[in-house]
C-alpha cells in the first residue's frame, strides 16, 4: 500500500488526534502573538472612546454558553472598557441563557475588578424576555411596557440608572453580542434604523459575513469572532495599559485557532494531492 | 365560513400591522405599541406550546418503550428538574421575587455546571467535524471550488497570525496583497456584495410571501380540507 492508499484511507481518529494537539500544545505552552486592531474593530473602540461620561450604553447578551469562548471575550473588554470609561451599562437578553452570561460577567468582571461601581447606578441587569424582535419593538417606544423590574425584582422605576431611560433611544450606544437570530441583525433592523440609535456587534466568526453589508452605514463597526475580540483586546490595552496585567483571554486563544486553522489547511493541502493524483492515475 | 372568517382576520389583522408600522401619527403609533405588547405576550406562550410538546413526545416514547426510550427519562427529569427549581428558586433568595441566578442558587449551579460544560462541548465538537469534513470534501475540482477554496484559505489564513507573518515582508506598494488585507478585502467586497444579494432577494420573498397571505391567495396555513 502507498502512502497516497494510506493517506486516502486515513482513519478520521487521526485528523481528530491532530486538532486535539493543535488546541491543547499551544495552551499547554501559552503562546500569544501580536494582534493589530482592523479598522472594523477600532471603530467600537473608537466611538465607545468619543462617549462622554454618563452616557449609557445597552449590551444585549444574545447568545448561550455554545458560543461563550467567542463572545464572552468581547463582552469582557467592552465592558472594562466601559466602566473605566465612566460610562453606564444596562444588560438584557433576547436569548433565555443570555441572562445568565451577562451574570457571569458581572460576577467574574465587574464584582472583582470595579469594586467601586454600585449595581443600580453604575451598571444593572434587565434579564430575558421573550418576543425577539417583537420585544425590541415594544421597547424601542417604551421600555417599562416590558420592563418593569430587573433581575433582582428591583423596579426599574426604583433604579438611578433607569431613570432617563424611557425608550430605547435613551441608550447612547447598544452594542450587542450576538450567536445567530434573534441578534445584531434584527437590533439594527428594529431598533437601530427605525430609531436612529448606534449600533455595533460583536458575534461569532461564522455570523460575521452575514452582517457586514450593515457596515458602516447602519452599524457602528464589528468585532468577528475570536479574531474580533483579540483585536479590541489589543486597542483596549494600548490605551489603557493597566490591562496589561489582566487576562487577555481572547489573545490567549487565538494561539490554539490559529494552529487549528493551520492543520486543517495541510489537510486540505494533502486532499487535494491525493485527488490529483487518483485524477491522474485514472487518465492514463 | 369555516375559511372565510379566518381569511377575514387575517386580511385586518395584516392590514393593521403595516399600517400601524409605516404610519407615525395616531392611532396608529398606539397600535403599533399595543401590537408590539400582544406579540411578546404571545410569544411567551410559546414556552407553554414547547414544554408541552416535549412531554407529550417523550412521554410516547416512554409509553411505548420505542426507540431509545430511556434517553426520554433523562429529557423529562431534567426538564422537570429545572423547571421545578427554577419556578421556586431553591437555594437562592426567598420570595418569588428573587434572582433566580443569585449566588448558591441551585439554578445558577444547574446552569454553571450542567448546562455550559455541555453546549460548549457539544460545539467545540463541530471543529473536529469540521477538519474531518475539509480533508475529505473539500477538493479542487472545477473552477468554481477551486475560487472558493482559494477564498477559504486567505480567510483561514487572514483571521490568524500567520497571515500577517507570511506577507509582511512585502513592501508598502503591495502591502493590498498581504493575506489579512485580502482576507478583509474578500470579506469586505466579494462576501458583501453575495449577502446583499442572497438579502434583498429573501426581503422580495418576504413581501411577496406576506401579501399573498393577507389578501387571501396563500392559504395553506389553514390547513387542508379535512
Amino acid at each position: 500500500m502507498s502512502i497516497l492508499d494510506n493517506l486516502q484511507n486515513l482513519d478520521r481518529r487521526i485528523i481528530f488526534l491532530f486538532i486535539g494537539l493543535a488546541v491543547i500544545v499551544p495552551l499547554i505552552f501559552n503562546l500569544t502573538f501580536p494582534e493589530h486592531p482592523t479598522p472594523i474593530v477600532t471603530a467600537i473602540f473608537d466611538f465607545v472612546e468619543s462617549l462622554p461620561e454618563g452616557s449609557v450604553v445597552l449590551m444585549p447578551f444574545d447568545y448561550d454558553p455554545s458560543t461563550a469562548p467567542e463572545l464572552d471575550p468581547m463582552a469582557t473588554a467592552l465592558m472594562r472598557h466601559c466602566l473605566t470609561r465612566n460610562l453606564k451599562v444596562c444588560t438584557m437578553a433576547l436569548w433565555p441563557e443570555g441572562q445568565g452570561m451577562a451574570n457571569n460577567i458581572f460576577t467574574n468582571v465587574v464584582e472583582p475588578e470595579f469594586p467601586e461601581k454600585v449595581y443600580g447606578i453604575d451598571y444593572v441587569n434587565l434579564g430575558y424576555k421573550a418576543g425577539a424582535q417583537g420585544l425590541i419593538n415594544t421597547i424601542l417606544l417604551n421600555m417599562r411596557s416590558m420592563y418593569t423590574a430587573d433581575t433582582r425584582g428591583t423596579p426599574v422605576d426604583d433604579l438611578p440608572l433607569m431613570k432617563k431611560v424611557i425608550t430605547l433611544r435613551d441608550f447612547d450606544l447598544i452594542m450587542n453580542f450576538s450567536a445567530g437570530k434573534p441578534g445584531s441583525k434584527e437590533w439594527i433592523q428594529f431598533a437601530g434604523d427605525p430609531g436612529d440609535i448606534p449600533i455595533a456587534s460583536g458575534s461569532t466568526a461564522v455570523q460575521a459575513p452575514l452582517l457586514y453589508p450593515y457596515y458602516p452605514s447602519q452599524m457602528v463597526g464589528m468585532m468577528g469572532g475570536l479574531k474580533g475580540a483579540a483585536e479590541y483586546e489589543a486597542a483596549l490595552i494600548e490605551a489603557y495599559p493597566q490591562f496589561k496585567e489582566q487576562t487577555s483571554i481572547a489573545t490567549q486563544l487565538m494561539a490554539p485557532q490559529a494552529v487549528a486553522h493551520f492543520v486543517i489547511i495541510i489537510f486540505v493541502i494533502i486532499g487535494n494531492i491525493i485527488y490529483f493524483t487518483e485524477r491522474k492515475k485514472k487518465r492514463l | 365560513m369555516k375559511k372565510t372568517i379566518p381569511l377575514l382576520i387575517t386580511f385586518f389583522i395584516g392590514l393593521s400591522l403595516i399600517l400601524a408600522v409605516f404610519i407615525p401619527p395616531e392611532p396608529f403609533h398606539t397600535m403599533n405599541r399595543e401590537f408590539s405588547v400582544y406579540f411578546d405576550i404571545i410569544a411567551v406562550f410559546a414556552f407553554i406550546l414547547g414544554g408541552g410538546n416535549l412531554i407529550r413526545v417523550h412521554g410516547n416514547r416512554i409509553y411505548r418503550k420505542t426507540g431509545d426510550f430511556k434517553y426520554s427519562y433523562v429529557t423529562l427529569i431534567g426538564f422537570f428538574a429545572t423547571l421545578i427549581i427554577g419556578i421556586f428558586k431553591i437555594g437562592g433568595p426567598p420570595g418569588i421575587q428573587g434572582e433566580v441566578m443569585a449566588e448558591g442558587s441551585w439554578f445558577r449551579f444547574i446552569f454553571n455546571a450542567i448546562l455550559t460544560p455541555l453546549t460548549a462541548t457539544m460545539f467545540a465538537l463541530l471543529a473536529f467535524y469540521v477538519a474531518s469534513a475539509s480533508f475529505r470534501a473539500f477538493r479542487a475540482k472545477t473552477t468554481e471550488a477551486t475560487i472558493l477554496l482559494t477564498a477559504g484559505f486567505i480567510i483561514l489564513l487572514g483571521r490568524t497570525f500567520l497571515g500577517h507573518y507570511l506577507t509582511s515582508w512585502l513592501p508598502d506598494t503591495l502591502s493590498f496583497l498581504e493575506i489579512p488585507n485580502l482576507a478583509n478585502w474578500i470579506m469586505a467586497w466579494p462576501n458583501t456584495a453575495g449577502q446583499r444579494a442572497i438579502v434583498i432577494g429573501i426581503a422580495l420573498g418576504v413581501v411577496a410571501t406576506s401579501l399573498r397571505i393577507i389578501l387571501g391567495i396563500e392559504r395553506s396555513y389553514l390547513g387542508s380540507e379535512d
